[in-house]
């Protein structure tokens, strides 16, 4: 019965090419818009074009009429079954927390917000449909920009009083984990050095690939839902949490979701209403997003103001580091928003070994798009920081920026590494990657290059940027996640079934959308089990079928859900184990386990792995003490995060007269512990890299002062392609040092290149020009804001680029509204 | 992203398309090669009630000699202008800037008649054709009739086409043997040009035409610099001190990528660059 392949040689470590990519890239596969289900009605929303409204009326009356439209919905047609959409990380107890309905009838808090719901017959008539909804709004003044929003002149919600949310600080003095940072600063002013930065991240949007997606069938005894999510599990809890539904009547899946970078990690106003109507209506809906309504309302990222204070001795020798955030929630508090910019408090001081540090995150509401996790998730925004300062004293001291990191970090001798923030890194060797990356860049030799351009005074300017990044991730562990009054907790759940052909089903928890699970996981259980790759099926995604989990994000499913695998395939060996000692006849002292083969030790006689699921299925014989199964699985929460790290080189060419920029070579050498698949490795990073990349140079998702979008479109919402990159040189190191809270010793990567590469771009923007006198440029480093700096008339300030968007999609008019109360982007544009 | 719905006609000869338009007016939007039609539908920032797709009309497409120009069809695609013999030859400067449109995939589908009748600021033809002096051909009701370059642009995303007129073929005058570079200026490489100049020069420097793209609400020529530029050496300073008279009488838009003054500072730096490469300096 069995009927397996001959098992190759070792999977870890081995080049494989993802199972899963011949069905995403045809694209012939579930995608949740793929879905059609029998009599199923579709969606389209009305959205608000005002930042801050009053809803005076809503008259769906002419929509109503449309042909074959169902109905028309607006806030006030539900009640408590629409639900709320949660946030789930109150950062102090205190927080001002606004309601955040899915549908509100009375006010909308950022344009987008949806306001209406058009049923009908087909998606075409729903849209048509949904441009006769006559809303009548009373516009209010709306609160748009961190700094704005912080003198509470106007509120984005006045009922609460204020547009500050929540204070969140950790103190070293008061934690007990180092010195007063007050008391370095002072000596530092007298003393020693002392640098003190603003450093802005700008609003980012994921602009993943698949846009969102939902589709409902309450038709069934479960209520299902289909939708293009990184977190089912989660979704599935907070529908039960919200809208009065028992969890055991919901179901949710995730089918082949087309990229999220953290934008899918939400649980959404589409969902909830989605969810709604097709419960009114007991009809199985669709509502999938365009573009457009993407890039406006789905969640967007980053939006700090970052204000350091960085105290040295006059060495150089970080004294002291100070760090207040201002982080832009937008007009809701999202699933995790609030959290976000906190994941940042443990990175600011990085791979360093800082005797004083005070972390303040003050979070602000404000009328634009809610803004939440996005790749990275509050430890770029760190990253960038500290290594753009770390440049900053290194030019102060008079140093090269890597000898300035040296004098700093913590030396591989000297793991395990209690830091500053209250972690333990339990290994790293900052000296080996940095030492591999020095020589695969040709750093020396671009540092002369560098130096002849100048002495020549080439039009052209070399610079080079260095970042040496570490990250906290594999999200876990759930007891610390707790300490940060996190809603839920970190652990994975994974489970195996040996079929009775011979064959492997594992069911894990996480959840993939693009990452390569059902690829690397294959790798890890061919290995441990001694299986053909082939033969192992990995299922994902459907709460009815991987029933326990906590979904993918945070560089988590390889190290935790990883780990939870590793763990259940152990515990199938030991069942296995004492059947095969059974039917072989020996005792279990006797058996050895090679290769998916049981054998006894010093004869001939041995069964193999898939011959036990056949004896177990049959169930003819097997011992008294055991239940006819070899089937196991397993919950695994981490002790720790795990910590990888890296050196990455970057050298950028600045044209001083245009002031475009041009990457000239970029060289990465992460260290992360032990590589389960290369190719999956050098995807993730070369991903990485360029969306870092983007951030340093290219995307900027820009409010005029009236609240609306003015990026509201790939024309002015630049994503880079291909053509705009270069070819990276990713090195990583011979003998990593490996993660030692997880027994595969692995550590995540899907964040690493993101993390590391946006402060490397700007270090070396700015080092192109830094002779010239100049000491930052606000990202993304538009040639305008790169010449501008040059002119000296606003050096590192803000651009005076009027946030107005080219006109190329409409006829004679800047993207002006339609019949269908498109957003007129001419209001409060050219300020 | 679905367009409001539309009735689509696609004619086989300019007669029947000209009946078309007559018959529909302003009721009806003309499609040839949808690459900026089609996004504006699907964004819903248009609703025609009818779309009359040229793409039927095989006379419209294809390059030929004709003595003293070459008459490109207005249907010819962006890929087939770049790569036509008769271009490169006579008008390479407009082979340049077609390879430097949008991407391979836009290409292919849009046109060269296309482009220039969408007439947005930040296209690549615009200044090209208006510094080779071409003469547009266009077809109404009443028989077709001739406009200079300098006449057929007349502002954002206006020429003048009337609204029962097609564009039907575009003649440029042959500028045998000119140098040409087309400079164009983006952050990414997908995007519309933040600045572009056109340039193409007879010698070394015997005569000289250049031609700015997204430096108001039509291309524009830099007049005061091509008279600069006139027997003038190609010399970087020479070329230099001429293009700093690119800006002169220039509007550019201001945007999230660059404010009016920068663009106007990057006419003047690409210019004396476009000179300089076409003059093979």
């Amino acid at each position: 019965m069995t009927a397996t392949q001959d098992r190759p040689a070792a999977e870890i470590g081995k080049d494989r090419r993802r199972k899963e990519d011949q069905r995403l890239i045809t694209g012939r596969t579930r995608w949740t818009d793929n879905i059609t289900l029998p009599g199923m009605l579709h969606l389209a929303m009305v959205r608000s074009p005002f930042a801050h409204a009053a809803i005076a009326s809503v008259d769906v009356e002419a929509a109503k009429a449309s042909p074959n439209v169902v109905a028309v919905l607006s806030g006030k047609d539900f009640g408590d079954e629409l639900g709320v959409c949660i946030n789930a990380w109150p950062i102090t107890p205190d927080q001002k927390t606004p309601t955040h309905s899915p549908m509100p009838a009375d006010r909308v808090a950022f344009a987008g917000e949806v306001v209406a719901v058009v049923v009908a017959r087909s998606a075409a008539e729903a849209r048509d449909a949904a441009e006769l909804v006559d809303v009548e709004y009373d516009e209010l003044p709306a609160a748009i920009g961190i700094k704005n929003a912080l003198k509470d002149e106007v509120l984005a919600h006045p009922d609460l009083g204020t547009n500050k949310s929540a204070l969140w600080v950790f103190d070293s003095a008061e934690a007990g984990t180092g010195s007063d940072v007050e008391a370095a600063i002072e000596e530092a002013r007298t003393n020693g050095i002392l640098i003190e930065r603003e450093y802005r991240q700008q609003r980012l949007i994921p602009a993943f690939m698949e846009p969102r997606s939902v589709v409902v069938d309450p038709t069934g005894e479960q209520i299902t839902m289909w939708s293009a999510t990184q977190i089912p599990h989660i979704l599935r809890f907070a529908l039960a949490a919200t809208t009065g539904v028992p969890e055991s009547k919901i179901r949710v899946i995730a089918p082949d979701v087309g990229g999220g970078f953290g934008g899918k990690l939400q649980t959404t106003p589409e969902e909830w209403i989605a969810w709604a109507v097709a419960r009114r209506l007991s009809r199985p809906v669709k509502y999938t997003e365009t573009r457009s309504e993407s890039l406006m309302a789905a969640h967007h990222g980053r939006d700090q103001v970052q204000t350091l204070t960085l105290a040295a001795d006059k060495d150089g020798k970080v004294t002291g580091f100070k760090v207040h955030l201002d982080a832009d929630l937008g007009a809701y508090i999202a699933v995790v928003g609030g959290g976000v910019p906190v994941l940042g408090a443990f990175m600011f001081n990085a791979i360093y070994k800082f005797p004083a540090y005070r972390f303040e995150c003050q979070t602000v509401l404000t009328n634009t798009t809610f803004t939440d996790a996005y790749r990275g998730a509050g430890r770029p925004e760190a990253t960038y920081a500290i290594e753009r300062i770390m440049d900053e004293l290194a030019a102060e001291v008079g140093v090269d920026p890597l000898e300035i990191r040296e004098r700093n970090w913590i030396t591989h001798e000297e793991f395990p590494f209690m830091t500053v923030a209250g972690l333990e890194y339990d290994t790293g060797n900052y000296e080996a990657a940095t030492r591999l990356a020095k020589e695969s860049f040709g750093y020396d030799a671009l540092r002369a290059e560098q130096k002849e351009r100048r002495d020549r005074g080439d039009r052209v300017q070399l610079g080079i940027g260095v970042s040496t990044f570490t990250e906290m991730c594999g999200l876990a562990p759930s007891r610390v996640l707790g300490s940060l009054d996190y809603g839920a907790g970190g652990w994975e759940h994974a489970s195996v079934r040996m079929l009775a052909t011979g064959k492997v089903e594992i069911v894990t928890g996480a959840s993939a959308h693009g990452q390569g699970h059902e690829t690397a996981f294959s790798q890890i259980v061919a290995d441990r089990l001694g299986v053909p790759f082939e033969d192992v099926e990995v299922l994902h995604g459907d709460t009815q079928i991987a029933h326990k989990g906590l979904d993918t994000y945070g560089s988590r499913s390889l190290v935790v859900g990883g780990e939870a695998l590793v763990r259940a395939v152990d515990k199938v060996i030991d069942k296995a184990k004492h059947l095969a000692a059974h039917l072989l006849e020996a005792s279990e002292d006797d058996l050895e386990y090679n290769d998916g083969r049981f054998t006894v030790a010093g004869t001939d006689q041995g069964i193999a792995i898939q011959e036990l699921s056949t004896a177990a299925f049959a169930a003819h014989s097997y011992p008294e003490d055991m239940e006819p199964s070899l089937d196991a699985e397993a919950t695994y929460d981490p002790v720790n995060f795990n910590y990888p790290h890296g050196t990455h080189l970057c050298a950028m060419e600045v044209d001083t007269e245009t002031g475009a920029v041009k990457m000239r070579k970029y060289t990465c050498c992460d260290d992360i512990g032990v590589i389960i698949n290369p190719l999956i490795v050098a995807g993730q990073v070369h991903g990485g890299l360029v969306q870092g990349i983007a951030q340093a140079l290219w995307e900027e998702a820009v409010h005029d002062e009236a609240g609306t979008l003015v990026s509201g479109s790939f024309v002015d919402y630049l994503l880079p392609t291909a053509a705009d990159t270069i070819s990276f040189d990713v090195v990583h190191t011979d003998d990593p040092s490996v993660c030692t809270t997880n027994t595969l010793g692995t550590k995540g990567v899907g964040e690493a290149g993101t993390i590391a590469s946006t402060p490397a771009v700007v270090n070396a923007v700015v080092d192109a020009v830094r002779h010239l006198g100049i000491d930052d440029i606000q990202m993304p480093c538009t040639p305008e804001r790169v010449w501008r700096a040059i002119q000296g008339s606003k050096a590192g300030g803000a651009t005076e680029t009027p946030p107005d968007a080219a006109p190329h999609f409409a006829d004679g008019e800047a993207n002006s509204a339609g019949a269908d109360g498109a957003l007129n982007q001419d209001e409060g544009a050219g300020q | 992203m679905i367009p409001v719905k539309f009735d689509y006609l696609a004619p086989t000869s300019v007669e029947e398309a000209v009946s078309a338009l007559g018959e529909h007016g302003d009721e009806a939007k003309i499609m040839a090669g949808g690459q900026s039609l089609l996004p504006v539908l699907r964004m819903r920032l248009n609703a025609p009630e009818v779309v009359i797709d040229l793409g039927g009309i095989s006379s419209l497409r294809g390059i030929r000699d004709d003595g003293d120009a070459i008459v490109i069809g207005a249907m010819t695609t962006h890929h087939d202008v770049r790569d036509h013999e008769l271009v490169h030859q006579h008008a390479l400067l407009l082979s340049k800037a077609a390879a430097e449109v949008a991407d391979a995939q836009i290409r292919h589908r849009g046109t060269f008649g296309g482009a220039l009748a969408h007439a947005d600021p930040a296209g690549d033809l615009g200044a090209p054709a208006l510094a080779l002096g071409a003469q547009f051909v266009i077809a109404g009701a009443a028989g077709t009739r001739t406009v200079e370059a300098a006449d057929f642009f007349v502002d954002l995303f206006e020429t003048a086409i009337g609204e029962d007129e097609i564009l039907t073929e575009v003649r440029v005058p042959k500028h045998t043997g000119w140098g040409a570079h087309y400079e164009k200026f983006v952050r990414v490489a997908h995007q519309w040009p933040i600045v572009a100049v056109a340039a193409t020069v007879r010698g070394s420097i015997d005569e000289a035409r250049v031609g700015l793209t997204n430096m108001g609400s039509t291309p524009l020529r830099a007049s005061a610099t091509e008279e600069a530029l006139a027997g003038a050496s190609a010399t970087e300073d020479g070329v230099r001190a001429a293009a700093e008279l690119a800006a002169e009488g220039t509007s550019p838009p201001s945007d999230l990528n660059g404010a009016a003054d920068y663009r106007q500072h990057l006419a003047r730096v690409l210019t004396g660059r476009a000179v300089l490469k076409a003059a093979g300096a």
